[in-house]
């Protein structure tokens, strides 16, 4: 069994919904972003999103645009990022791991070679935002062949015909976008969100997480109350960016971002399912 | 008569690859979108009441078909072929960007969309959609890089009269790139109501093929102009190449006739050589961004580099698909032109034809002086005279006030 079923089966046994924090490589330094990756299963995630930065963050809003732009200038690459990966499983082997970005740095590191490096360095999945099932199989040969989970997104614009074609090749878990919008901007109605799952519920038997506008504890607990994982991205990198001081890293950014990594975790740890 | 196998003017397929490039890359949030644009859109150019409309909005508002004006004067400075410039500029609102934007707001129209985005370098396209918003009465907003707004100010006073809102956009190099990411952020956010209107032929399918068709009455008048005028096709047609919509436009039409050589000309801003320019195909490499594939100015990590050129609707770090096949299948050739000899041209064209090019289209003339000798007296050479100048003479005034040789005089007035 993968790691991402084995993770969710466990928490299903459990009786409680996952927590999947984000965070982006590199921001705003490798070290500070090290640590906190390397903070945040003790914190209380249960699976884990790196973004990978990209120049030209076309589905993200300012918070994670910025993010970017702060890695990059710390000297982000996607091998950078894989370093990343391989020195937190070093000491810790049973948290999913999944890597969030665009195709272009992937095809430039080139698509085969990314897959196999970024699966032996520990990588469980991947999102990649600008690769709809349409494109699927410039990568999907290449991440079947190395045992990576493709995490497919399905968003409100995705209607009940179009379900199966998206999740056709789905692996790990569904990542349900739950605006129509960019990351970190507004956040959906739980009624909404409530009458988004039965459709998907239906079309598969992967897991369901909820990310774009999930930002507090409260929105997290209410959100595994109805799928399975709530992603926490912008609100995170909110406190990480007002914790630096000239843009650097100051005394308090890490436990700051684990404080509230553990304040959403006991939220969702609380949640009745 | 085509002496090539396969005709080369049958693209894109099925999903929108023009060879290995072109596609559909953008996140799911919008793909449903897209796909209802492209089934619009054929629906839409299957209906001869479509078109019908079309053409008479062409015909009557935008005044088409535009001239095919002999340049006789510049044709003598140059010392070879005779030079037809297909006179783009004539058209309302001073460019080609136009023709696309007249098709696009039938066509949002048809699909009931009630609010208009675009994304503008230049503010030549962005002009085009303000006003063809304001002639349907539909509201628009254009994003536009902030560096643009500074340096095309008249084209922002005239959007803002038009009644478009006018964002400027400070992300990234704030220049074409970052505007085209802000709309379609925007897009992703207002999925239901509102209709984005691509400037170019680039951008998720379907858009380089339904811009590229729109814009295909420019090589299909100047075939029957060239035609009537000297009795053959010319030996070369030329045209500037940022996204590339001017130059497939003009090209399409001749895509399968062999003896026309094709010439698309990239802004190779301070030299091919130095690191700034904008010569996607001249110094890319393939990669993925704003929905296609295509050649891009990228580092080696796939990190999207800022492209630098003198005139704004080149300063882009990407190319139309259509461009990157015709580049790798050899049909079109592809050269690059410095912002100094771009100036040089513009004021060359102003001084021999009472015409002021814009700053892009300068990049085409440019090669003239290249081209126009080799192809050597008796031949004839076409050039798309893609925009007017107006926009730019004050980025020329402070260019030429800068140390130009012969520039002084006109700088010094403004």
């Amino acid at each position: 069994m993968s790691r991402i079923a084995a993770r969710f089966a466990a928490l299903r046994a459990e009786g409680r919904g996952a927590f999947i924090p984000f965070l982006e490589a590199f921001d705003p330094d490798r070290a500070t972003s090290q640590a906190i990756l390397d903070g945040m299963p003790a914190a209380g995630a249960d699976l884990i999103e790196i973004g990978m930065p990209f120049s030209d963050p076309m589905a993200d809003g300012p918070i994670i645009q910025e993010a970017g732009q702060r890695a990059l200038k710390a000297g982000a690459t996607l091998a950078g990022t894989l370093a990343m990966v391989r020195a937190f499983r070093a000491h810790e082997t049973t948290i999913p791991v999944i890597l969030m970005g665009y195709l272009n740095p992937i095809l430039a590191y080139g698509a085969a070679r990314f897959c196999t490096d970024a699966a032996a360095a520990g990588v469980d999945g991947l999102i990649i935002v600008d690769l709809p099932p349409e494109e699927a199989d410039l990568l999907a040969a290449d991440a079947a062949r190395a045992g990576l989970a493709i995490i497919r997104l399905v968003a409100p614009t995705t209607d009940a015909t179009r379900l199966p074609h998206v999740l056709d090749g789905a692996g790990g878990f569904v990542y349900y976008v739950s605006i129509t919008g960019v990351t970190g901007t507004r956040s959906a109605a739980i009624a909404d969100l409530a009458a988004a799952m039965p459709p998907i519920r239906r079309a598969t038997d992967l897991p369901i997480a909820i990310g774009f506008g999930v930002k507090t504890p409260a929105q997290a607990a209410e959100a595994v109350g109805i799928a399975d994982a709530a992603v926490v991205a912008s609100a995170l990198i909110e406190t990480l960016a007002a914790s630096l001081e000239d843009g650097r890293a100051g005394p308090d950014t890490v436990p700051r971002v684990l404080d509230q990594v553990r304040a959403i975790a006991q939220a969702i740890r609380a949640a009745r399912r | 008569m085509t002496h090539f196998a396969n005709s080369l003017r049958t693209g894109p397929d099925a999903r929108g690859r023009f060879g290995g490039f072109g596609g559909r890359f953008v996140a799911e949030t919008l793909m449903p979108l897209i796909l209802e644009v492209e089934a619009a859109y054929r629906a839409a150019r299957d209906d001869p009441g479509f078109q019908g409309e079309l053409d008479r909005y062409l015909r009557d508002y935008v005044g088409r078909p535009s001239p095919l004006w002999l340049a006789e004067r510049l044709s003598a400075a140059l010392g070879g072929a005779k030079i037809y410039l297909k006179r783009e500029d004539l058209n309302h609102t001073g460019a080609h960007k136009i023709n696309s934007c007249m098709g696009q707001i039938l066509l949002a129209r048809r699909m009931g969309k009630t609010r208009i985005i675009a994304e503008t370098g230049a503010g030549q396209h962005g002009v085009a959609t303000a006003t063809v918003c304001a002639l349907f009465g539909l509201p628009c907003t254009i994003y536009m890089g902030a560096v643009d707004v500074e340096r095309q100010k008249p084209n922002v006073f005239r959007m803002q009269l038009l009644g478009a809102e006018v964002r400027p956009v400070t992300s990234g190099a704030a220049t074409l790139k970052d505007a085209m990411n802000e709309a379609l952020r925007d897009w992703v956010a207002h999925v239901s109501d509102t209709y984005y209107l691509i400037g170019t032929v680039a951008g998720p399918h379907p858009y380089p093929m339904m811009v590229r068709d729109f814009q295909a009455v420019i090589g299909t008048e100047t075939r029957a102009q060239i035609l009537a005028a000297e009795g053959r096709l010319p030996d070369a047609a030329i045209a500037c190449v940022g996204g590339g919509s001017n130059a497939m436009g003009l090209f399409h039409t001749f895509l399968d006739d062999e003896a026309v050589r094709l010439i698309g000309v990239e802004a190779a801003g301070r030299g091919l050589d130095t690191s700034e320019h904008a010569a996607s195909l001249e110094r890319g490499r393939p990669g993925v961004l704003h929905g296609n594939r295509t050649y891009l100015l990228q580092t080696a990590d796939g990190q999207i580099e800022e492209a630098h050129s003198i005139s704004a609707g080149l300063d882009y770090p990407g190319i139309g698909p259509e461009h990157a096949f015709l580049f790798e299948a050899g049909r079109v050739q592809y050269v690059g032109v410095t912002d100094d000899e771009a100036l040089a041209a513009f004021q060359l064209c102003t001084r021999t034809e009472g015409i002021i090019p814009a700053l892009e289209t300068a990049h085409a003339l440019a090669y003239l002086t290249t081209l126009a000798p080799e192809i050597g007296p008796g031949g004839v050479i076409v050039v798309n005279l893609s925009g007017r100048g107006d926009k730019d003479i004050f980025t020329v005034a402070r260019h030429l006030k800068s140390g130009s040789p012969g520039g002084a005089d006109l700088g010094d007035i403004l």
